[in-house]
């Protein structure tokens, strides 16, 4: 045995040697030929970035503190991160091709992901990306809101304010856990109103072997650090006179709840009407909540809707879609705002464009 | 002792009486991969050719220099792979930050390279032939060109055959094999003209 070993030593000890030596001379040929100095990032016109070259954009704007949306960790497959490259960003890739349409090519769309900073860049990225940073919270509270759905407290701890508006939404990290290796971002909506900027709130619902529901549920405790970026969303309320007609299911609840809280007044004026779709009287919650808005303010009507009553029930009965069927007698004029599973919305809309709504007054976020 | 014959002679025989892809049967899947469109055909054998000259040079004074003084022949293969694979990072970055327009027109097939059988294939057959510095570095150079001779005239016919009507079963790699046949018994015509074993 001994004889076996010593007679192999020598050509491991060379094989060794050689992959040593040939990674080392790869860590300095990377060291100086990919070393591209200092670059400038010029974003909107008015920001101006200096970086070391040599990364890719998104990870050089993240260092500065610009987060791009990003789901899959910069591998180009999730196509978050668009941006307007308008100098500098070299011709389109092949690994970018299958995520743009004609029309972003034309506008120099680009996955910032697979774009390298090899030299000075102009760069176009919508306004509210500077608001997006990445938060460090603790978690408060974890509370039932029904027997699958959640509500969590998350107390910011660096930075320690946030600012969004009511609708929008931040995708939350599961790290990595016995059943998953690899670190994950969903994203789920900001319950709370924008006036509680030291912490926000999040309503998730459990989805069966979902990688962050699954840490929500099981292994998040009361204390814990969890991380998120954001705000991120066009989920909000706009300014107008218009009547208005919320509708959620299930946790689609939390952005309209962060609306309620945050402007009820505007509400009332507004004549909202919020319509929320549930099988029993046990998927139903914030009931309490919707009962002291709607005394304090009785130009808010909630309406909630079980498709599986139980006796005793007198509220309304059926598909949410029956009820908006019944109780919406004219679209026209109003504005929409639904929040909820894609099937859901979808059936929705396709009611309000009968009952003659346009499309530009229906805004929804669907659960993806 | 190396054979007697000129670099030139053997750029000129591995291009096209040894090519190593219509001859030697060596670099086929990527051959049938990327042989479906010029551009990305023209592409990889260029970087085919690059990564095959410097490599087979490379390999070359490691087995002489390396391997044959420390009597470690025996580790040829894995050294081999090392080098290539070491070369093709180094090439990759050396493109990319000099010569921006050829790595977006090679970038994506550099890495491909590394585990291409028919760059390891020329190295062994350097090895095995005896051949000195200069006709191994020709032998390599001749060798990409011949593969990228040889996976140009494949592209060229297969767009061609876009608009022909073939049966279901042969569509793809199977009309590309019987291609590759018929192109390869037209080379070994060339087979006599010269030796460079």
């Amino acid at each position: 045995m001994i004889d076996f070993l010593l007679a192999i030593l020598p050509s491991v000890a060379f094989l060794s040697l050689m992959a040593g030596v040939l990674a080392l001379l790869l860590v300095i040929a990377e060291a100086h030929i990919s070393n591209y100095g200092e670059c400038k990032i010029v974003v909107n016109d008015e920001k101006e970035i200096a970086i070391a070259g040599g990364q890719s954009l998104l990870a050089s704007l993240a260092a500065r503190g610009i987060f791009l949306p990003s789901a899959c960790g910069g591998r180009g497959t999730c196509a978050y991160c668009k941006a307007k490259v308008l100098e500098g960003g070299g011709p389109l890739l092949p690994t970018e091709e299958p995520y743009l349409t004609d029309d972003e090519r034309k506008e120099n769309v680009r996955l910032a992901c697979q774009v390298k900073v090899r030299n000075d860049l102009k760069i176009d990225i919508p306004e509210e990306l500077f608001n997006i940073r990445e938060y460090r919270a603790r978690v408060a509270r974890i509370a039932d809101l029904t027997y699958d759905i959640k509500e969590l407290r998350l107390e910011l701890t660096r930075p320690e304010t946030i600012k969004f508006k009511a609708g929008q939404y931040v995708q939350l990290r599961a790290p990595k856990y016995p059943g998953n290796n690899q670190e994950a971002y969903r994203a789920y909506s900001v319950a709370s109103p924008p006036s509680d900027n030291r912490a926000i709130e999040l309503v998730i619902r459990k989805v069966p072997g979902g990688v962050c529901t699954t840490y929500v549920f099981e292994h998040l405790k009361e204390g814990d650090e969890v991380v998120f970026n954001g705000p991120y969303g066009e989920f909000t309320l706009c300014a107008s006179d218009a009547q208005v007609v919320l509708v959620a299911g299930g946790s689609g609840f939390a952005p309209i709840r962060a609306m309620l809280l945050d402007n009820p007044e505007e509400l009332e004026r507004r004549n909202a009407r919020f319509f929320f779709g549930a099988n029993e009287k046990r998927d139903l919650f914030y009931t309490d909540l919707m009962k002291d808005i709607t005394e304090k303010h009785p130009g808010i009507e909630f309406i909630p809707v079980l498709s599986r009553p139980s006796n005793g029930w007198d509220g309304e009965t059926g598909l949410i879609t029956q009820a908006l069927e019944r109780r919406l007698e004219n679209a026209d004029g109003k504005e929409f705002y639904l929040c909820g599973s894609p099937g859901m919305i979808d059936a929705c809309v396709a009611i309000f464009t009968k009952k003659g709504a346009s499309d530009d007054a229906i805004f929804y976020d669907k659960f993806a | 002792m190396s054979p007697p014959y000129t670099p030139l002679v053997i750029l000129v025989g591995a291009a096209f009486t040894e090519n190593i892809l219509l001859v030697n049967y060596l670099g086929m899947c990527s051959f049938l991969g990327v042989s479906r469109e010029m551009k990305a055909a023209a592409g990889l054998g260029a970087a085919v050719t690059l990564v095959l000259s410097v490599s087979c040079t490379l390999n070359y004074l490691v087995n002489t220099y390396v391997l044959m003084r420390l009597d470690m022949l025996h580790l040829q293969f894995i050294a081999f792979m090392l080098i290539i694979a070491a070369t093709v990072q180094l090439l990759e970055m050396i493109i990319e930050r000099f010569s921006p327009r050829l790595y977006y027109a090679l970038g994506i097939f550099l890495p491909l390279i590394t585990v291409n059988c028919a760059i390891l294939g020329v190295c062994l057959f350097m090895s095995i032939r005896n051949y000195n510095l200069a006709q191994s570095a020709a032998y390599g150079a001749g060798s990409g060109v011949g593969w990228w001779l040889a996976i140009v005239a494949m592209a060229g016919i297969r767009q061609r055959l876009q608009t022909a009507r073939l049966p279901k079963g042969l569509d793809g790699p199977g009309i590309t094999l019987i291609i590759a046949g018929i192109m390869a018994l037209a080379f070994t015509g060339l087979a006599g003209m010269l030796n460079i074993r």
